[in-house]
């Protein structure tokens, strides 16, 4: 089994749905930070038979909790200092989130607007519905 | 400062107070005819609307203001790639007020954003066209004296209505409204609506044909049922009549009922049935009128 090393400082994502770690690495513009970071994939779960984990060695403030409660609530942040956890921080679905993804309804002012962000706002916290703040336009998954 | 998006925007406390403005300016014209003197409405039509600009238009003009705009966005500067949001930092400079149509959905909210000026949705491809509700809401209001109790008919396309939408969704914030929809099986009211009135326990029936449910009615809003809207010319032959408001459907009704349409008419209903003291969608038209001089005055007062 591949053994990656505990971090110092920072943070560990657990229980990410296997397969997805890369979509979040990007989501999170991991690959402008200046640190280390692991990219587990389909490490053993014993929830989930299989799951992604990402360690990245930097200060937890970076981290954009919004874009990652967006992709998934039911992920696990522990922050981690001096090697050990610290606290772990509970994911709620954000009210709105901007320019994480884009409105595809071709009638929607964003297609056109020069500069305008793509934002939007939950609409159905139960379903999990977000909605174009423009054109009220439902987000369907696809480009997640 | 306040804008127009969508007619929710308004509580129903604040509608009322809007009612009863266009209400007091439909009694004493004259005592708002100097109301707007020296303001400026600025009307930006990026696509042609004759009724919706003209019925703006006369409101400002019966006010006592004055117009400047653009009807079509070949007349505009977005012809030559202006953005929404510079045209409005623009227009908030020469006018007090701006009544915006735009094809494409979200554009108002975009203007609001940047001006300095009230800005009024004046439809926003089929998102929005809040005035259209306003003026529906009135005409209920104005003719039945109330907004509660009562069955709303719905007729002809309930699918791609945005009309029909909007009235819905201001309807449902009062007590004790029944709605039925009169579509055929390709136009049906979409489920969003349908899920939204059951959550709600907001009682509603679909129909296929309106001669059915007449006599249940207190109010009918009529929409056209357009041709290529059917898969096939056999179904829209079969159906066609049942969305074709004539004095034979009409004797059915109650002795009171209205007859709504948002117009433009084009033979769903007959011209026999203007004759009616019932038929109420002339005078939906100047209310119309109205309800765009009460906003106007309302908003120009949340920008002071």
């Amino acid at each position: 089994m591949l053994n990656v090393g505990k971090i110092e400082e920072g943070f560990v994502l657990d229980h990410i749905a296997a397969g997805k770690s890369l979509s979040i690495y990007e989501h999170l513009q991991l690959d402008k930070l200046d640190c280390t970071v692991a990219i587990i994939k389909n490490a053993r779960s014993n929830k989930k038979g299989k799951k992604d984990i990402l360690k990245v060695e930097c200060d937890i403030n970076t981290l954009d909790l919004d874009v990652l409660a967006y992709i998934d609530h039911n992920i696990t942040v522990n922050v981690i200092k001096s090697g050990e956890i610290v606290e772990k921080k509970d994911l709620v679905l954000p009210k709105q989130i901007k320019n994480v993804i884009r409105c595809h309804n071709p009638r929607c002012i964003t297609s056109i607007e020069q500069e305008l962000p793509h934002i939007f706002y939950l609409a159905d916290a139960e379903k999990e519905v977000y909605r174009c703040k423009y054109c009220e336009e439902k987000y369907t998954e696809g480009s997640k | 400062m306040r804008h127009l998006m969508s007619p929710l925007d308004f509580t129903t406390e604040e509608l009322e107070r809007l009612f009863d403005l266009a209400n007091d300016i439909e009694q004493n014209p004259r005592k708002y005819d100097h109301a707007c003197d020296g303001k400026i409405l600025a009307t930006c039509f990026y696509e042609p609307s004759t009724r919706t600009r003209l019925s703006f238009e006369s409101a400002m003009t019966r006010l006592g203001g004055r117009i400047i705009g653009f009807s079509d966005a070949a007349s505009s500067s977005a012809s030559k790639g202006e953005s929404v949001s510079d045209t409005i930092r623009i227009i908030s400079c020469y006018s007090d007020i701006c009544a915006m149509r735009h094809p494409k959905e979200g554009a108002p909210m975009v203007a609001a954003e940047k001006s300095g000026i009230p800005v009024i949705n004046a439809g926003d491809g089929g998102h929005q066209h809040p005035t259209q509700t306003l003026t529906d809401l009135l005409t209920i209001r104005s003719m039945k004296g109330k907004l509660d109790n009562f069955t709303i008919g719905l007729c002809g396309d309930l699918k791609f209505g945005r009309t029909v939408h909007s009235l819905i969704n201001a309807l449902v914030r009062y007590q004790n409204i029944r709605f039925i929809f009169i579509s055929p099986e390709e136009l049906k009211v979409p489920d969003y609506i349908t899920d939204m009135l059951r959550e709600k326990n907001i009682p509603y029936e679909e129909v296929i044909r309106l001669e059915d449910v007449m006599p249940h009615l207190d109010i009918l809003y009529m929409t056209r049922v357009q041709k290529e809207r059917f898969f096939n010319e056999e179904d829209y032959v079969r159906l066609k009549d049942f969305y074709i408001l004539d004095t034979v459907k009409m004797a059915l009704a109650k002795k009171d009922m209205l007859v709504l349409h948002p117009l433009p008419r084009v033979n769903e209903i007959s011209v026999e049935v203007d004759k009616d003291p019932r038929a109420a969608y002339f005078k939906q038209a100047k209310y119309g009128v109205y309800v765009r001089m009460a906003l106007i005055l309302t908003l120009l007062e949340s920008a002071q």
